[in-house]
Protein backbone atom coordinates (compact mmCIF):
# COMPACT_ATOMS: atom_id res chain seq x y z
CA UNK A 1 0.00 0.00 0.00
CA UNK A 2 1.09 3.50 -0.58
CA UNK A 3 1.34 6.23 2.14
CA UNK A 4 0.21 9.39 0.68
CA UNK A 5 2.19 11.36 3.22
CA UNK A 6 5.66 10.18 1.29
CA UNK A 7 4.95 12.44 -1.30
CA UNK A 8 5.62 14.92 1.24
CA UNK A 9 8.16 17.92 -0.44
CA UNK A 10 8.65 15.35 -3.34
CA UNK A 11 7.17 17.47 -5.88
CA UNK A 12 7.79 21.05 -6.71
CA UNK A 13 6.65 24.36 -8.88
CA UNK A 14 9.18 25.35 -11.03
CA UNK A 15 7.67 27.58 -13.44
CA UNK A 16 4.45 29.94 -13.31
CA UNK A 17 3.07 32.35 -15.59
CA UNK A 18 -0.28 34.38 -16.45
CA UNK A 19 -1.38 36.55 -19.09
CA UNK A 20 -3.04 39.89 -18.02
CA UNK A 21 -6.31 40.21 -17.57
CA UNK A 22 -9.69 41.60 -18.33
CA UNK A 23 -11.37 41.61 -21.94
CA UNK A 24 -9.88 40.43 -24.96
CA UNK A 25 -12.38 39.40 -27.57
CA UNK A 26 -9.54 38.98 -30.07
CA UNK A 27 -7.71 35.88 -28.90
CA UNK A 28 -9.10 33.25 -28.42
CA UNK A 29 -8.27 30.46 -25.07
CA UNK A 30 -5.60 28.68 -26.90
CA UNK A 31 -4.07 31.98 -27.34
CA UNK A 32 -4.35 33.32 -24.14
CA UNK A 33 -2.96 30.43 -22.86
CA UNK A 34 0.16 29.80 -24.79
CA UNK A 35 0.96 33.49 -23.88
CA UNK A 36 0.94 31.73 -20.26
CA UNK A 37 2.79 28.85 -21.35
CA UNK A 38 5.62 30.94 -22.75
CA UNK A 39 5.69 33.08 -19.91
CA UNK A 40 6.16 30.01 -17.28
CA UNK A 41 8.57 28.54 -19.46
CA UNK A 42 10.65 31.72 -19.58
CA UNK A 43 10.18 32.35 -15.78
CA UNK A 44 11.96 28.95 -14.79
CA UNK A 45 13.95 28.03 -18.27
CA UNK A 46 12.86 24.51 -19.04
CA UNK A 47 13.55 23.75 -22.65
CA UNK A 48 9.52 23.50 -23.77
CA UNK A 49 10.90 20.06 -25.27
CA UNK A 50 11.74 18.20 -22.27
CA UNK A 51 7.67 18.79 -21.06
CA UNK A 52 6.48 15.06 -21.50
CA UNK A 53 2.78 16.04 -19.45
CA UNK A 54 0.15 18.01 -19.87
CA UNK A 55 -3.09 19.02 -18.52
CA UNK A 56 -5.71 21.41 -19.47
CA UNK A 57 -8.73 22.57 -17.83
CA UNK A 58 -11.48 24.80 -19.42
CA UNK A 59 -9.71 24.29 -22.97
CA UNK A 60 -11.28 22.96 -25.42
CA UNK A 61 -9.40 20.55 -27.05
CA UNK A 62 -6.15 19.29 -25.51
CA UNK A 63 -4.70 18.01 -28.75
CA UNK A 64 -4.95 21.91 -30.55
CA UNK A 65 -3.34 23.08 -27.28
CA UNK A 66 -0.23 20.70 -27.86
CA UNK A 67 -0.53 21.45 -31.03
CA UNK A 68 -0.40 25.44 -30.33
CA UNK A 69 2.83 24.76 -27.88
CA UNK A 70 4.51 22.50 -30.25
CA UNK A 71 4.80 19.49 -27.30
CA UNK A 72 3.76 16.30 -27.75
CA UNK A 73 3.64 14.81 -24.14
CA UNK A 74 3.58 11.30 -22.81
CA UNK A 75 0.41 12.14 -20.28
CA UNK A 76 -2.12 13.91 -21.18
CA UNK A 77 -5.46 14.84 -19.45
CA UNK A 78 -8.36 17.03 -19.73
CA UNK A 79 -10.39 18.36 -16.89
CA UNK A 80 -13.87 20.63 -16.93
CA UNK A 81 -13.98 23.93 -16.64
CA UNK A 82 -15.45 24.36 -13.07
CA UNK A 83 -13.20 26.25 -11.23
CA UNK A 84 -12.77 22.95 -8.35
CA UNK A 85 -10.34 22.16 -10.81
CA UNK A 86 -7.11 23.87 -10.33
CA UNK A 87 -6.75 21.89 -6.60
CA UNK A 88 -7.41 18.98 -8.69
CA UNK A 89 -5.12 19.01 -11.25
CA UNK A 90 -2.57 20.06 -9.44
CA UNK A 91 -2.83 17.24 -7.04
CA UNK A 92 -3.22 14.60 -10.12
CA UNK A 93 -0.05 16.17 -11.78
CA UNK A 94 1.44 15.90 -8.63
CA UNK A 95 0.81 12.18 -7.89
CA UNK A 96 1.52 11.35 -12.32
CA UNK A 97 5.14 13.13 -11.82
CA UNK A 98 5.32 10.31 -8.83
CA UNK A 99 4.51 7.57 -10.26
CA UNK A 100 6.66 8.18 -13.33
CA UNK A 101 3.55 8.68 -16.03
CA UNK A 102 5.72 11.86 -16.66
CA UNK A 103 8.72 14.37 -15.44
CA UNK A 104 7.48 17.58 -16.48
CA UNK A 105 3.97 18.57 -16.17
CA UNK A 106 2.42 21.64 -17.49
CA UNK A 107 -0.96 22.95 -16.47
CA UNK A 108 -3.24 25.05 -18.30
CA UNK A 109 -6.24 26.88 -17.71
CA UNK A 110 -7.37 29.79 -19.73
CA UNK A 111 -11.10 31.65 -19.54
CA UNK A 112 -12.60 33.68 -22.09
CA UNK A 113 -15.68 34.71 -19.93
CA UNK A 114 -15.66 37.79 -19.81
CA UNK A 115 -15.45 38.99 -23.93
CA UNK A 116 -17.90 36.09 -24.94
CA UNK A 117 -20.41 37.10 -21.93
CA UNK A 118 -20.71 34.32 -20.06
CA UNK A 119 -23.40 34.69 -17.20
CA UNK A 120 -22.77 31.94 -14.81
CA UNK A 121 -26.48 30.91 -14.49
CA UNK A 122 -29.35 30.47 -16.29
CA UNK A 123 -30.11 28.38 -19.63
CA UNK A 124 -26.23 28.27 -19.99
CA UNK A 125 -26.23 25.83 -16.81
CA UNK A 126 -29.92 24.49 -16.60
CA UNK A 127 -31.16 23.04 -13.57
CA UNK A 128 -33.34 21.20 -11.61
CA UNK A 129 -35.15 24.20 -9.98
CA UNK A 130 -34.99 26.49 -13.01
CA UNK A 131 -38.42 27.31 -12.76
CA UNK A 132 -38.67 28.66 -9.34
CA UNK A 133 -36.02 30.97 -10.98
CA UNK A 134 -32.97 29.22 -8.76
CA UNK A 135 -29.90 29.65 -10.55
CA UNK A 136 -26.11 30.56 -10.46
CA UNK A 137 -23.24 29.66 -8.28
CA UNK A 138 -24.18 33.41 -6.40
CA UNK A 139 -27.40 32.48 -5.36
CA UNK A 140 -26.29 29.19 -4.20
CA UNK A 141 -23.96 31.09 -1.94
CA UNK A 142 -26.23 33.65 -1.14
CA UNK A 143 -28.74 30.98 0.24
CA UNK A 144 -25.79 29.34 2.49
CA UNK A 145 -24.97 32.79 3.56
CA UNK A 146 -28.22 33.49 4.98
CA UNK A 147 -28.05 30.24 6.86
CA UNK A 148 -24.61 31.08 8.46
CA UNK A 149 -26.45 34.97 9.47
CA UNK A 150 -29.73 32.92 11.19
CA UNK A 151 -27.42 30.01 12.71
CA UNK A 152 -24.60 32.54 14.30
CA UNK A 153 -25.58 36.14 14.04
CA UNK A 154 -22.81 36.74 11.09
CA UNK A 155 -23.53 39.99 9.50
CA UNK A 156 -23.18 41.73 5.70
CA UNK A 157 -20.53 44.01 7.87
CA UNK A 158 -18.44 41.08 8.74
CA UNK A 159 -18.84 39.52 5.08
CA UNK A 160 -17.57 43.17 4.09
CA UNK A 161 -13.94 42.53 5.67
CA UNK A 162 -13.62 39.83 3.45
CA UNK A 163 -13.92 42.01 0.00
CA UNK A 164 -12.48 45.00 1.39
CA UNK A 165 -8.98 43.22 2.63
CA UNK A 166 -8.80 41.60 -0.15
CA UNK A 167 -9.80 44.92 -2.57
CA UNK A 168 -6.76 45.97 -0.35
CA UNK A 169 -4.61 43.22 -1.65
CA UNK A 170 -5.54 44.38 -5.16
CA UNK A 171 -4.76 47.64 -5.02
CA UNK A 172 -0.83 46.50 -3.90
CA UNK A 173 -1.06 44.23 -7.66
CA UNK A 174 0.07 46.34 -10.30
CA UNK A 175 -1.53 43.14 -12.53
CA UNK A 176 -5.18 43.26 -10.65
CA UNK A 177 -7.93 44.28 -12.40
CA UNK A 178 -10.07 46.14 -9.83
CA UNK A 179 -7.47 48.76 -8.37
CA UNK A 180 -9.58 51.34 -6.43
CA UNK A 181 -10.09 51.05 -2.60
CA UNK A 182 -13.69 50.00 -1.22
CA UNK A 183 -14.36 51.02 2.62
CA UNK A 184 -17.55 48.75 4.54
CA UNK A 185 -19.89 51.46 3.47
CA UNK A 186 -19.42 50.80 0.17
CA UNK A 187 -20.10 47.14 0.51
CA UNK A 188 -23.08 48.28 2.30
CA UNK A 189 -24.34 50.36 -0.33
CA UNK A 190 -23.29 48.22 -3.37
CA UNK A 191 -26.79 46.85 -5.22
CA UNK A 192 -27.91 43.87 -4.78
CA UNK A 193 -27.30 40.85 -7.19
CA UNK A 194 -29.07 38.03 -4.47
CA UNK A 195 -29.61 39.61 -1.37
CA UNK A 196 -27.97 38.58 0.82
CA UNK A 197 -24.87 38.73 -1.24
CA UNK A 198 -24.22 42.28 -2.91
CA UNK A 199 -22.33 43.32 -6.08
CA UNK A 200 -18.98 42.85 -3.87
CA UNK A 201 -19.68 39.83 -2.93
CA UNK A 202 -19.55 38.53 -6.06
CA UNK A 203 -16.21 37.77 -7.88
CA UNK A 204 -15.34 39.24 -11.02
CA UNK A 205 -15.36 37.92 -14.66
CA UNK A 206 -12.37 38.55 -16.67
CA UNK A 207 -10.53 36.69 -19.90
CA UNK A 208 -6.91 35.70 -18.79
CA UNK A 209 -4.96 32.10 -18.46
CA UNK A 210 -2.46 30.67 -15.83
CA UNK A 211 0.10 28.06 -16.61
CA UNK A 212 2.36 26.00 -13.73
CA UNK A 213 4.83 23.54 -14.75
CA UNK A 214 5.86 21.11 -11.99
CA UNK A 215 8.57 18.47 -11.68
CA UNK A 216 10.24 16.37 -8.94
CA UNK A 217 12.45 17.31 -6.22
CA UNK A 218 15.97 15.76 -7.90
CA UNK A 219 14.83 17.12 -10.96
CA UNK A 220 13.66 20.99 -10.38
CA UNK A 221 17.06 21.91 -8.84
CA UNK A 222 18.00 22.39 -12.58
CA UNK A 223 16.27 25.95 -13.03
CA UNK A 224 16.60 29.35 -12.88
CA UNK A 225 14.15 30.09 -9.78
CA UNK A 226 14.38 28.20 -6.59
CA UNK A 227 11.72 25.52 -6.29
CA UNK A 228 8.45 25.79 -4.28
CA UNK A 229 7.85 22.49 -2.58
CA UNK A 230 4.31 20.80 -2.30
CA UNK A 231 4.46 19.86 1.30
CA UNK A 232 0.61 18.64 1.74
CA UNK A 233 -2.44 18.19 0.22
CA UNK A 234 -6.12 16.54 0.89
CA UNK A 235 -9.25 16.36 -0.63
CA UNK A 236 -12.89 15.51 0.35
CA UNK A 237 -15.85 15.84 -2.05
CA UNK A 238 -19.40 16.20 -0.77
CA UNK A 239 -21.41 15.72 -4.16
CA UNK A 240 -25.19 15.24 -2.29
CA UNK A 241 -26.74 17.81 -3.22
CA UNK A 242 -25.82 18.00 -6.45
CA UNK A 243 -29.11 19.49 -7.44
CA UNK A 244 -28.81 22.38 -5.86
CA UNK A 245 -25.25 22.90 -7.34
CA UNK A 246 -22.38 24.82 -5.13
CA UNK A 247 -24.31 24.43 -2.05
CA UNK A 248 -24.00 22.38 1.67
CA UNK A 249 -26.52 22.65 3.92
CA UNK A 250 -23.25 22.29 6.62
CA UNK A 251 -21.22 24.95 4.53
CA UNK A 252 -19.18 21.95 3.26
CA UNK A 253 -17.66 22.58 6.90
CA UNK A 254 -16.98 18.34 7.19
CA UNK A 255 -14.88 17.79 4.20
CA UNK A 256 -12.97 21.72 4.27
CA UNK A 257 -12.09 19.98 8.12
CA UNK A 258 -11.56 16.16 6.29
CA UNK A 259 -9.28 17.80 3.35
CA UNK A 260 -7.23 20.52 5.78
CA UNK A 261 -6.10 17.80 8.21
CA UNK A 262 -4.95 15.68 5.46
CA UNK A 263 -2.92 18.68 4.44
CA UNK A 264 -1.47 19.33 7.50
CA UNK A 265 -0.59 15.96 8.48
CA UNK A 266 1.19 14.90 5.21
CA UNK A 267 3.14 18.98 5.90
CA UNK A 268 3.55 18.36 9.15
CA UNK A 269 2.34 21.45 9.66
CA UNK A 270 -1.56 23.43 11.33
CA UNK A 271 -3.07 26.11 10.36
CA UNK A 272 -0.58 27.82 12.86
CA UNK A 273 2.40 27.67 10.91
CA UNK A 274 0.58 29.35 7.41
CA UNK A 275 1.73 32.89 6.64
CA UNK A 276 -0.57 33.42 3.89
CA UNK A 277 -3.78 31.73 2.92
CA UNK A 278 -5.06 31.70 -0.57
CA UNK A 279 -8.68 31.19 -0.55
CA UNK A 280 -10.99 30.04 -3.41
CA UNK A 281 -13.29 33.39 -2.90
CA UNK A 282 -15.95 33.07 -5.80
CA UNK A 283 -18.19 34.95 -3.61
CA UNK A 284 -17.22 36.47 -0.63
CA UNK A 285 -19.07 33.91 2.26
CA UNK A 286 -16.70 31.20 0.83
CA UNK A 287 -13.40 32.85 2.81
CA UNK A 288 -15.57 32.46 5.95
CA UNK A 289 -16.62 28.94 5.41
CA UNK A 290 -13.13 28.08 4.66
CA UNK A 291 -11.83 30.06 7.92
CA UNK A 292 -13.92 27.47 10.09
CA UNK A 293 -13.76 24.61 8.20
CA UNK A 294 -9.49 24.52 8.16
CA UNK A 295 -9.89 25.68 12.05
CA UNK A 296 -8.38 29.05 11.70
CA UNK A 297 -11.75 29.62 14.14
CA UNK A 298 -14.51 27.86 15.53
CA UNK A 299 -17.97 27.18 13.53
CA UNK A 300 -19.96 30.00 13.16
CA UNK A 301 -17.25 32.23 14.85
CA UNK A 302 -15.66 33.32 11.53
CA UNK A 303 -17.60 36.37 11.00
CA UNK A 304 -16.22 38.16 14.38
CA UNK A 305 -12.27 36.70 13.72
CA UNK A 306 -12.23 38.42 10.08
CA UNK A 307 -13.19 41.89 11.93
CA UNK A 308 -10.45 44.97 12.09
CA UNK A 309 -8.58 44.18 9.06
CA UNK A 310 -7.96 40.89 9.96
CA UNK A 311 -7.58 38.99 6.61
CA UNK A 312 -5.09 42.23 5.05
CA UNK A 313 -1.24 42.30 5.05
CA UNK A 314 -0.57 42.68 8.66
CA UNK A 315 -3.16 40.96 9.63
CA UNK A 316 -3.69 37.86 12.04
CA UNK A 317 -3.96 36.44 8.68
CA UNK A 318 -3.42 37.66 4.89
CA UNK A 319 -5.61 36.37 2.43
CA UNK A 320 -5.72 36.25 -1.22
CA UNK A 321 -2.56 38.48 -1.47
CA UNK A 322 -3.14 38.63 -5.20
CA UNK A 323 -6.76 40.33 -4.82
CA UNK A 324 -8.43 36.78 -5.58
CA UNK A 325 -11.61 36.18 -7.38
CA UNK A 326 -12.91 39.08 -6.17
CA UNK A 327 -10.53 41.87 -7.52
CA UNK A 328 -7.53 40.34 -9.49
CA UNK A 329 -8.29 38.06 -11.41
CA UNK A 330 -11.16 35.28 -12.51
CA UNK A 331 -8.74 32.44 -12.84
CA UNK A 332 -10.65 29.75 -10.93
CA UNK A 333 -7.99 29.15 -8.17
CA UNK A 334 -5.51 28.96 -10.47
CA UNK A 335 -3.96 32.13 -9.89
CA UNK A 336 -4.31 31.59 -5.95
CA UNK A 337 -1.79 28.90 -6.59
CA UNK A 338 0.53 30.61 -8.98
CA UNK A 339 0.36 33.46 -5.96
CA UNK A 340 0.81 31.20 -3.33
CA UNK A 341 4.63 30.15 -5.53
CA UNK A 342 5.32 33.94 -5.73
CA UNK A 343 4.94 34.90 -2.28
CA UNK A 344 7.32 31.63 -1.25
CA UNK A 345 9.92 32.91 -3.95
CA UNK A 346 9.59 36.42 -2.26
CA UNK A 347 8.55 38.21 -5.64
CA UNK A 348 5.21 39.51 -4.60
CA UNK A 349 6.81 43.70 -4.10
CA UNK A 350 4.50 45.81 -2.30
CA UNK A 351 2.03 42.98 -1.33
CA UNK A 352 5.11 40.68 0.11
CA UNK A 353 4.49 39.10 3.79
CA UNK A 354 8.15 39.26 4.91
CA UNK A 355 9.55 36.02 6.13
CA UNK A 356 6.82 33.60 4.26
CA UNK A 357 7.50 30.11 4.79
CA UNK A 358 4.44 28.72 4.24
CA UNK A 359 1.42 29.13 2.01
CA UNK A 360 -1.88 27.44 2.17
CA UNK A 361 -4.53 26.73 -0.49
CA UNK A 362 -8.47 25.88 -0.25
CA UNK A 363 -11.06 25.60 -2.63
CA UNK A 364 -14.54 24.85 -0.50
CA UNK A 365 -16.55 23.75 -3.24
CA UNK A 366 -18.68 20.01 -3.62
CA UNK A 367 -14.59 19.08 -4.60
CA UNK A 368 -12.96 20.56 -1.42
CA UNK A 369 -9.16 20.85 -1.70
CA UNK A 370 -6.28 22.17 0.31
CA UNK A 371 -2.41 22.17 -1.27
CA UNK A 372 0.33 23.47 1.31
CA UNK A 373 3.10 25.14 -0.41
CA UNK A 374 6.67 25.85 1.39
CA UNK A 375 10.07 26.83 0.24
CA UNK A 376 12.35 23.77 -1.52
CA UNK B 1 -49.85 36.77 -22.34
CA UNK B 2 -47.77 33.29 -22.96
CA UNK B 3 -45.56 32.04 -19.97
CA UNK B 4 -42.14 33.10 -20.32
CA UNK B 5 -40.11 31.72 -17.63
CA UNK B 6 -38.15 28.13 -17.34
CA UNK B 7 -40.87 24.86 -17.53
CA UNK B 8 -39.70 21.91 -15.76
CA UNK B 9 -38.03 19.54 -18.25
CA UNK B 10 -40.20 16.47 -18.09
CA UNK B 11 -38.51 12.88 -18.24
CA UNK B 12 -38.98 8.94 -17.21
CA UNK B 13 -38.18 9.33 -13.60
CA UNK B 14 -40.23 12.92 -12.62
CA UNK B 15 -43.05 12.38 -14.72
CA UNK B 16 -44.97 11.38 -11.60
CA UNK B 17 -43.86 14.30 -9.45
CA UNK B 18 -45.27 17.24 -11.99
CA UNK B 19 -48.30 14.95 -12.92
CA UNK B 20 -49.42 14.85 -9.04
CA UNK B 21 -48.32 18.75 -8.68
CA UNK B 22 -51.26 19.43 -11.18
CA UNK B 23 -53.58 17.65 -8.88
CA UNK B 24 -52.85 19.29 -5.62
CA UNK B 25 -49.86 16.75 -4.32
CA UNK B 26 -46.29 16.87 -3.52
CA UNK B 27 -44.71 13.52 -3.85
CA UNK B 28 -41.50 12.33 -3.13
CA UNK B 29 -39.49 9.44 -4.87
CA UNK B 30 -39.53 6.94 -1.92
CA UNK B 31 -37.73 3.48 -1.36
CA UNK B 32 -39.47 1.12 -0.39
CA UNK B 33 -36.49 -0.74 0.62
CA UNK B 34 -34.92 1.15 3.28
CA UNK B 35 -37.35 4.11 3.20
CA UNK B 36 -34.98 7.16 1.86
CA UNK B 37 -37.50 10.28 0.29
CA UNK B 38 -35.89 12.58 -2.49
CA UNK B 39 -36.50 15.12 -5.07
CA UNK B 40 -35.22 15.07 -7.86
CA UNK B 41 -35.86 11.31 -8.27
CA UNK B 42 -32.75 8.97 -9.02
CA UNK B 43 -32.44 5.73 -11.09
CA UNK B 44 -31.84 3.63 -7.75
CA UNK B 45 -31.80 4.27 -4.28
CA UNK B 46 -28.68 6.40 -3.21
CA UNK B 47 -28.78 4.93 0.50
CA UNK B 48 -29.35 1.45 -0.53
CA UNK B 49 -29.44 1.02 -4.63
CA UNK B 50 -32.32 -0.35 -4.60
CA UNK B 51 -33.88 -0.60 -8.15
CA UNK B 52 -37.55 -0.11 -7.69
CA UNK B 53 -38.52 3.12 -6.49
CA UNK B 54 -41.89 4.50 -6.20
CA UNK B 55 -43.37 7.73 -4.76
CA UNK B 56 -45.23 8.80 -1.17
CA UNK B 57 -47.73 11.98 -0.74
CA UNK B 58 -45.54 14.70 1.14
CA UNK B 59 -47.46 16.29 4.21
CA UNK B 60 -46.79 19.79 2.98
CA UNK B 61 -45.58 20.60 5.68
CA UNK B 62 -41.84 21.76 6.20
CA UNK B 63 -39.73 24.29 7.71
CA UNK B 64 -37.74 27.05 6.65
CA UNK B 65 -33.91 26.40 5.93
CA UNK B 66 -32.75 29.66 4.31
CA UNK B 67 -34.26 32.15 2.16
CA UNK B 68 -32.84 34.95 -1.19
CA UNK B 69 -34.10 37.74 -2.56
CA UNK B 70 -33.12 37.60 -6.78
CA UNK B 71 -32.21 41.36 -7.58
CA UNK B 72 -31.40 39.74 -11.05
CA UNK B 73 -33.31 37.82 -13.63
CA UNK B 74 -31.39 35.48 -15.63
CA UNK B 75 -34.43 34.88 -17.80
CA UNK B 76 -36.32 37.46 -19.54
CA UNK B 77 -39.86 36.17 -17.89
CA UNK B 78 -38.50 36.74 -14.07
CA UNK B 79 -38.06 40.68 -15.29
CA UNK B 80 -41.40 41.94 -14.07
CA UNK B 81 -40.96 39.94 -10.81
CA UNK B 82 -37.72 41.27 -9.47
CA UNK B 83 -36.57 40.97 -6.09
CA UNK B 84 -38.66 37.46 -6.33
CA UNK B 85 -37.95 34.98 -3.15
CA UNK B 86 -36.67 31.62 -3.61
CA UNK B 87 -36.53 29.38 -0.40
CA UNK B 88 -35.06 26.04 1.18
CA UNK B 89 -37.40 24.43 2.43
CA UNK B 90 -36.97 20.71 5.06
CA UNK B 91 -40.47 18.89 4.27
CA UNK B 92 -41.36 17.10 7.68
CA UNK B 93 -39.92 13.89 5.81
CA UNK B 94 -36.63 14.94 5.54
CA UNK B 95 -35.72 15.96 2.11
CA UNK B 96 -34.87 19.66 1.34
CA UNK B 97 -36.64 21.77 -1.67
CA UNK B 98 -36.01 24.49 -3.25
CA UNK B 99 -38.56 26.67 -4.31
CA UNK B 100 -40.53 29.90 -3.67
CA UNK B 101 -41.99 31.65 -0.61
CA UNK B 102 -44.63 33.46 -1.65
CA UNK B 103 -44.62 35.74 1.32
CA UNK B 104 -43.21 39.10 0.94
CA UNK B 105 -42.78 39.68 4.50
CA UNK B 106 -39.33 40.90 5.69
CA UNK B 107 -39.79 39.34 9.20
CA UNK B 108 -38.75 35.86 8.59
CA UNK B 109 -36.68 33.43 10.31
CA UNK B 110 -34.91 30.25 9.82
CA UNK B 111 -37.06 27.21 11.16
CA UNK B 112 -40.51 29.16 10.79
CA UNK B 113 -43.14 26.85 9.71
CA UNK B 114 -44.32 26.35 5.77
CA UNK B 115 -46.59 24.76 4.29
CA UNK B 116 -47.07 23.98 0.09
CA UNK B 117 -49.43 25.73 -2.18
CA UNK B 118 -49.91 24.95 -5.20
CA UNK B 119 -49.11 27.69 -8.49
CA UNK B 120 -51.09 26.29 -11.39
CA UNK B 121 -48.56 28.20 -13.89
CA UNK B 122 -49.65 26.96 -17.16
CA UNK B 123 -52.28 24.90 -18.38
CA UNK B 124 -50.04 21.85 -18.05
CA UNK B 125 -47.43 22.50 -15.33
CA UNK B 126 -48.49 23.46 -11.79
CA UNK B 127 -45.14 24.57 -9.50
CA UNK B 128 -45.39 23.35 -5.64
CA UNK B 129 -44.61 26.70 -3.87
CA UNK B 130 -44.38 27.47 0.06
CA UNK B 131 -45.86 29.43 2.30
CA UNK B 132 -45.68 30.94 6.35
CA UNK B 133 -48.17 29.02 8.17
Amino acid sequence: MFDLNELKDKIAVIGVGNTKYGNFPEIDDYGLAAHAFRNAVNDCGIDKNQIDGMLVSRIPYYARMGEVLGINPRWTITLPGHGRMSGMGIIEAASAIASGLCNYAVLLYANIGRSRRVNYGGDESPGTWDPWGFTSPGAAHAMAFRRHMEMYGTTTRQLAEVSVAIRYHACLNPDAVMRNPITIEDHESARFITAPLRLLDYCLINDGAVCLILTSKERAKDFKKPPVMISGFGGQDTFSPSSIANFDMDFWHPAISAAGKQAYEMAGVTHKDVNALMCYDNFSPTVLFSLEGLGFCGQGESGSYVEDGALALGGRLPVNTDGGHLSNSYMQGWALNVEAVRQLRGECGARQIPDCEVVQYVQSTPCTRSIIYTRG
Amino acid sequence: MSYNKPLPRLDTLNKPFWAAAKEGKLLLQHCPACGDTRFPPGPVCPKCLAGDQDWVESSGKGTLESWIDMHRAYWDGFKDDLPYRVCLVRLEEGTVLVSNLVDKTENLRMGAPVKVVFDAVTEDVTLPKFTLV
